[in-house]
């Protein structure tokens, strides 16, 4: 059962005020909030069983170790992964995606290409730039329409025998909207290129399964389902990640060290160096838990109902449109008013308590498209209300009032 | 009038004000009175760019004193631009390079000078005491 005052009560930051006016918090696809659950989780690691894990021979070490590969397990099992090291502990999304453009340095060569899509996050699009400066590999860009979706007849054109990789964002975080990852997926491997999706700003919402995607690497960040920052995930197929290369050097990592040679740790561990975020791992772990006690079913249909009601109320508002209007999109919403900067309206939307995101949204190529500076994003989670969405609609109106 | 006295009457003007609401209507006026920069210096040299608004900064030496006009692309931004201008323009680049800013937290405003606002008005700061430094240099 889906009790949305239940959940609320979960929250303890939602009963917050700001600027003296209840907290109205739509800047979830930046960061979620933190459910009572996860935030115990961590205040008992740290009272009870703070350790360093893998190597100590004693009660605490052996305790926190099981706890945290416990949590690699529940997120194996969240993502439907085969094997639990084929799942690697990251600090976040950016930092999977940057293990991976390492690795493939190592392989790519001149002439070979990598494509991505316009809809990219600058932490999509940064070090596959770098990957091509190194390597002299070239990036081809999948274009988006104006509803905000890619244009999939020129996907189509840009692969090719020298297609090596494709990278895309399973949910782009300026505007929402779902990629077909299935499709695109399918159509890379049959040209024998491997697949990089980026799921941040998928995973609050629905519930990847990596096999049946047949993705070839999925990365992912706790803070934006209910847990902690500062952690996250790499899922990679065992052959993939068994030839990539360490990303880093350091404890934990290798086998054996000798001044002549160190042969590297068996995964996942090759790919975690140095002592790693535990507690973090560990509350990711109980942020899963806690999002499929909700059900992501649940979820995706409540999130739903917020999108479309939100929509319906802020276009009654003259001189207002939304950016991103794909068929297919989550609980995100882009918009402008015309003639106004949507910092502007950021601002007057803070100081009635409202919370959420302007700007480009690290996401600079969707503006320039649209040819616009940026836009005003609110973004919608399981925890918001449609009195929430009400009083956004009554802060947008005053912001108009006061700015036009 | 010292650059002191003109943050001082800035704060009297600002203590009348009941909430929010006035103060930032009174901000929202201000960035409406037009114009505040030559349109020929809004280009990509005198750009300060911050992640969120563009803040256009323009100085001039009258005598020894420096003259600053500027813009932005968001209109609270400007506003708080226009009461920076009022304060610092047409003084003495010794007086600016010494000036302090806490005038700004006084009248409510200290949340737009934070690193996160990323809308280009730390920079801004930096940049018209930084034209004052050079101009010292020019004037001894």
């Amino acid at each position: 059962m889906f009790n949305l005052e239940r959940i609320r009560k979960d929250f303890p930051i939602l009963s917050r005020k700001v600027n003296g006016k209840p907290l109205v918090y739509l800047d979830n696809a930046a960061t979620s909030q933190t459910p009572q659950h996860v935030i115990d989780c961590i205040v008992d690691y740290y009272s009870n069983y703070n350790a360093n894990i893998h190597r100590g021979v004693h009660t605490l070490s052996q305790e926190a170790t099981d706890k945290y590969e416990a949590a690699r397990q529940t997120i194996q099992k969240h993502f439907n992964v085969k094997k639990a090291h084929e799942i690697i502990f990251t600090s976040g999304t950016t930092h999977g995606i940057n293990l991976v453009a390492n690795g493939f340095s190592s392989f790519l060569k001149s002439g070979d290409e990598i494509v991505v899509s316009a809809l990219e996050h600058h932490s999509n699009i940064v070090p596959w730039q770098m990957l091509c400066e190194r390597t002299g590999a070239v990036l081809k860009v999948i274009p988006m329409n104006e509803e905000g979706e890619l244009v999939m007849s020129e996907f189509d054109n840009l692969l090719s025998p020298n297609t090596q990789l494709v990278f895309v964002n399973h949910i782009s975080n300026a505007l929402g909207t779902i990629n077909p990852i299935e499709e695109i997926i399918q159509k890379a491997h049959a040209v024998d290129a491997a697949v990089l999706v980026d799921g941040a700003q998928a995973c609050p919402h629905i519930k990847p399964d990596v096999q049946d995607l047949d993705v070839d690497f999925y990365v992912a960040s706790a803070h934006k389902m209910c847990g902690p920052t500062g952690v996250g995930i790499l899922y990679g197929k065992e052959a993939w990640l068994n030839k990539l290369p360490p990303y880093q050097g350091g404890g934990e990592m290798i086998a054996e060290v000798t001044f002549e040679k160190t042969t590297y740790a068996d995964l996942p561990h090759k790919f975690e160096a140095g002592t790693p975020n535990i507690c973090g791992g560990i509350a990711f772990g109980a942020a899963i838990d806690y999002m499929n006690s909700i059900g992501f079913n649940n979820i995706a249909s409540y999130e739903h109902e917020l999108l479309e009601y939100a929509t319906q109320q802020l276009l009654k508002i003259n001189g207002l449109k939304i950016y991103g209007t794909s068929k297919h999109k989550t609980s995100v919403i882009s918009f402008n008013l015309e003639g106004i900067h949507p910092y502007d309206v950021g601002t007057i939307l803070d100081k009635m308590g409202i919370a959420v995101r302007t700007g480009h949204h690290c996401a600079q190529p969707i503006m320039d498209y649209y040819k616009i500076p940026g836009t005003v994003r609110a973004s919608f989670a399981f925890y918001n209300t449609k009195t929430e969405v009400d009083s956004l609609v009554e802060g947008v109106k005053k912001a108009q009032m006061m700015l036009s | 009038m010292t650059i002191q006295e003109i943050q001082n009457d800035i704060i009297d003007e600002f203590s009348m004000f009941e909430d929010w609401e006035e103060r930032y209507q009174y901000m929202i006026d201000l960035g409406k009175t037009l114009p505040l920069i030559d349109e020929q210096y809004k280009t990509e040299d005198y750009i300060i760019k911050g992640c969120q608004s563009k803040v256009w900064v323009h100085a001039d030496l009258d005598g020894d004193r420096v003259v600053f006009t500027a813009d932005s692309d968001a209109i609270i931004t400007k506003g708080i631009i226009a009461i920076l201008i009022r304060v610092f323009s047409n003084q003495h680049p010794k007086d600016i390079i010494e000036a302090n800013m806490d005038f700004i937290d006084k009248i409510g405003l200290k949340e737009h000078l934070s690193p996160t606002r990323a809308n280009g008005l730390v920079s801004m700061i930096k940049q018209l005491k930084m034209y004052a430094i050079a101009y010292q240099t020019q004037l001894n």
